[in-house]
């Protein structure tokens, strides 16, 4: 076993994707020469060349443009968006042609295309660096959407995605990026769609993704520690497909249920959760379904970031609301 | 670059052919004679698109009118397996790539978001978010030129795509890559109500030079003057001198779609401008006059198929189906979440009812 950080995961996957297809191509912004302004690239095109990993030109629906003709094409393109807040210029070509394509031509039309984005905040960053725009991109059919929230489950959701036949947007935390794991690449885990419970509990269930997985997972430490309770916590690794049947089943066995997550909370991912969990487990729910997000605002400056997003403690006080329904 | 600040134009007013020293036309009679045909039966399939509209049985239609040798005279200059990455106006050609029109109406009457299958005829789907297209294009071909294969793409866009930022995007990334891709613009004067002199300063064609590709202007009602620029465009493109940008100087004599209602922004005085002596098919016509390729009993012939091909269209459209509710979802993934399958299976069950009451 080694000690692996996300970024050599994401990295790992990449190049193992590479070797394995000759069809895969890595595009976007100082993804080649710099590795990426996370890394998570680092190498690549040391290894496979100018045409494998490409450096194009700053333009965000460009890559995305182009990834969809070499999808008709029959290539397979992970194109990087360098931040969150730089995808929107891309929006367009996701929502209206990555998204579609096959749809529109009648299934002959795949679009094999892994969009990677690094997303979230709490990493003290400037302005657009920080964003959280997962609810944008659920809310399109035809995509899928998938974060990890560890090194070994980054590396198998990247590979699963690279070969999944349905355009996947790849959200990767970056504040986890350099968080080590013990783990002997490459591994598989358990497939997109099928959300994980990474802790057993019977009081509450505690739903996360992404960034949000530690601070639920440290949540339910402090929870136990201070007699509050026993929390079971939910990865969900994909928002789509949602694995619907796994929140169903904890939240009739726990009664409880809180959704965590940094973006904001008005149309946010966590209101599909509760949505979803009332619609079918309603008679066993001993509260609503609460939801512990950042503000709706926009992002705000870093030395106020803190306060925006959720940590253990604003999540505690979500979890003491609803066992104290 | 082309160097001159010329519209290329072949034809004269007679109808002569003009030489030019770097675009040739090397089309025999029956190539000649064929694409009057062209000419005449695509107009005559569009005209009845509006027909079908105007009578309900399509919802919306773009026409091609006045736009055909632009369409027809580029479209011709590509070999089939060239890829086309085409707007939604673009009925001349598809016509050439031999999609069957009840396939492009049937977009259009709403029964599919597109008909045809594109691998086939190396046509993709209309696209109708302006100006997006030139973008899978430049894609496709950069895969081509990965291959090591000689295919290029084309796109078709209109002057109103070129104010968008997608438009740029492509031809910048296909000139740093060198991409084997032809863009292709019919400035057909309109984007819907804006004239072309509030939708751009500068000519079009002279932005190739500024991304570092030929730009060409030609005259877009000139089939065999389009035919020679692009067909000089396609050799260039295979054979790894990268893209060009063509625009094709043409005037869209119908309405923006059939939705449109242009008197309220345009004059008759200048619609008239572009009917008659400068209308494609007339100038065409006077070219095959001259030529001696011209005959009562061919044109009778071409008027002849055109009828038949739109009889059969029209009857084709009349007769279509109701799609299936499972085309609602059979495609939209390859692998669909189990909540859009719930979803479906409940409508699907709902809808069940009605059908056995109704028995």
């Amino acid at each position: 076993m080694a000690a692996v950080t996300m970024a050599k995961a994401l990295n790992t996957a990449l190049l193992d994707a590479l070797e394995g297809d000759d069809k895969v191509v890595v595009l976007g912004e100082d993804v080649g020469r710099l590795g990426g302004v996370f890394r998570v690239t680092d190498g690549l095109q040391a290894r496979f060349g100018e045409q494998r990993v490409v450096d194009t030109p700053l333009a965000e629906s460009a890559i995305i443009g182009v990834s969809v003709g070499l999808a008709v094409r029959g290539w397979r393109p992970v194109p990087e968006m360098q931040f969150d807040g730089f995808s929107y210029p891309a929006f367009d070509q996701i929502t209206s042609h990555l998204a579609k394509y096959r749809n529109r031509s009648a299934g002959t039309v795949p679009m094999p295309v892994v969009v990677r984005i690094p997303y979230g905040g709490g990493i003290g960053a400037v302005e657009h660096h920080s964003e959280s725009p997962e609810a944008y991109y659920a809310h399109t059919a035809g995509l899928k959407v998938v974060s990890p929230s560890n090194p070994a489950d980054a590396y198998s959701l990247l590979r699963e995605a690279i070969e999944s036949e349905d355009p996947v947007i790849f959200l990767e935390p970056k504040r986890r990026y350099w968080v080590k794991q013990d783990v002997e690449l490459p591994v598989r885990t358990a497939p997109i769609g099928k959300a994980e419970v990474v802790r057993p509990g019977a009081d509450l269930t505690v739903v996360a993704y992404g960034p949000m997985v530690k601070v639920a997972l440290d949540a339910a430490e402090a929870a136990r520690q201070e007699g509050m309770g026993d929390l079971e916590v939910i990865d969900l690794r994909s928002l789509v497909p949602l694995d619907v049947d796994t929140l169903v089943d904890s939240a009739t066995r726990t009664g409880h249920m809180v959704v965590v997550h940094e973006a904001a909370q008005f149309c946010g991912f966590g209101a599909e959760v509760a949505a979803r969990v009332t619609e079918e487990a309603f008679l066993s729910l001993e509260a609503p379904v609460l939801r512990c997000t950042g503000l709706d605002i926009p992002y705000p400056p870093a030395r106020l970031e803190e306060a925006h997003l959720p940590g253990v403690d604003r999540l505690l006080d979500t979890v003491r609301r609803s066992l104290d329904y | 670059m082309d160097a001159t600040d010329v519209q290329v134009s072949l034809l004269d007013a007679d109808g002569n052919l003009l030489a030019h020293p770097i675009y040739k036309v090397d089309l025999d009679d029956d190539a000649l004679r064929r694409l009057y045909e062209q000419l005449v039966v695509v107009r005559r399939i569009d005209i009845e698109a509006t027909n079908l509209q105007r009578q309900g049985q399509l919802g919306i239609w773009a026409p091609c009118l006045g736009q055909e040798a632009a369409q027809i005279g580029s479209a011709t200059a590509l070999r089939p397996d060239d890829f086309i990455f085409p707007s939604y106006r673009e009925l001349g050609v598809a016509w050439v790539r031999g999609v069957d029109p009840v396939d492009i109406m049937r977009l259009y009457r709403g029964q599919a978001l597109s008909g045809w299958d594109m691998r086939e005829h190396s046509f993709a789907c209309y696209s109708i978010p302006i100006g997006t297209q030139p973008l899978h294009a430049v894609g496709w071909a950069i895969g081509a030129k990965w291959e090591g294969c000689d295919q290029i793409a084309a796109t078709y866009f209109g002057d109103g795509a070129t104010s968008e930022g997608d438009v740029s995007e492509a031809l910048n990334f296909a000139a740093v890559q060198a991409a084997p891709v032809v863009f292709f613009c019919q400035n057909n004067q309109w984007a819907i109500s804006v004239p072309i002199s509030r939708q751009v300063a500068a000519p079009i064609w002279r932005r190739g030079a500024g991304f570092g590709m030929p730009g060409v202007q030609v005259d877009g009602n000139d089939i065999l003057a389009v035919y020679a620029v692009m067909r000089d465009a396609v050799t260039r493109a295979r054979d790894g001198g990268g893209p060009t940008l063509i625009e094709a100087v043409t005037y869209r004599l119908g309405a923006h779609t059939t939705s449109d209602d242009p008197t309220r922004y345009r004059t008759a005085e200048e619609m008239a401008a572009w009917q008659g002596p400068k209308d494609p098919i007339t100038r065409y016509r006077t070219f095959l006059e001259r030529a001696g390729l011209w005959s009562q009993g061919f044109a009778d012939e071409v008027g002849a198929t055109a009828d038949r091909i739109a009889a059969r269209v029209r009857e084709s459209i009349e007769n279509l189906p109701q799609p299936p509710l499972t085309d609602l979802m059979a495609n939209v993934y390859a692998d669909p979440p189990q909540t859009l399958v719930r979803q479906f299976e409940r409508l699907a069950a709902f809808e069940a009812q009605f059908e056995s009451e109704h028995g």
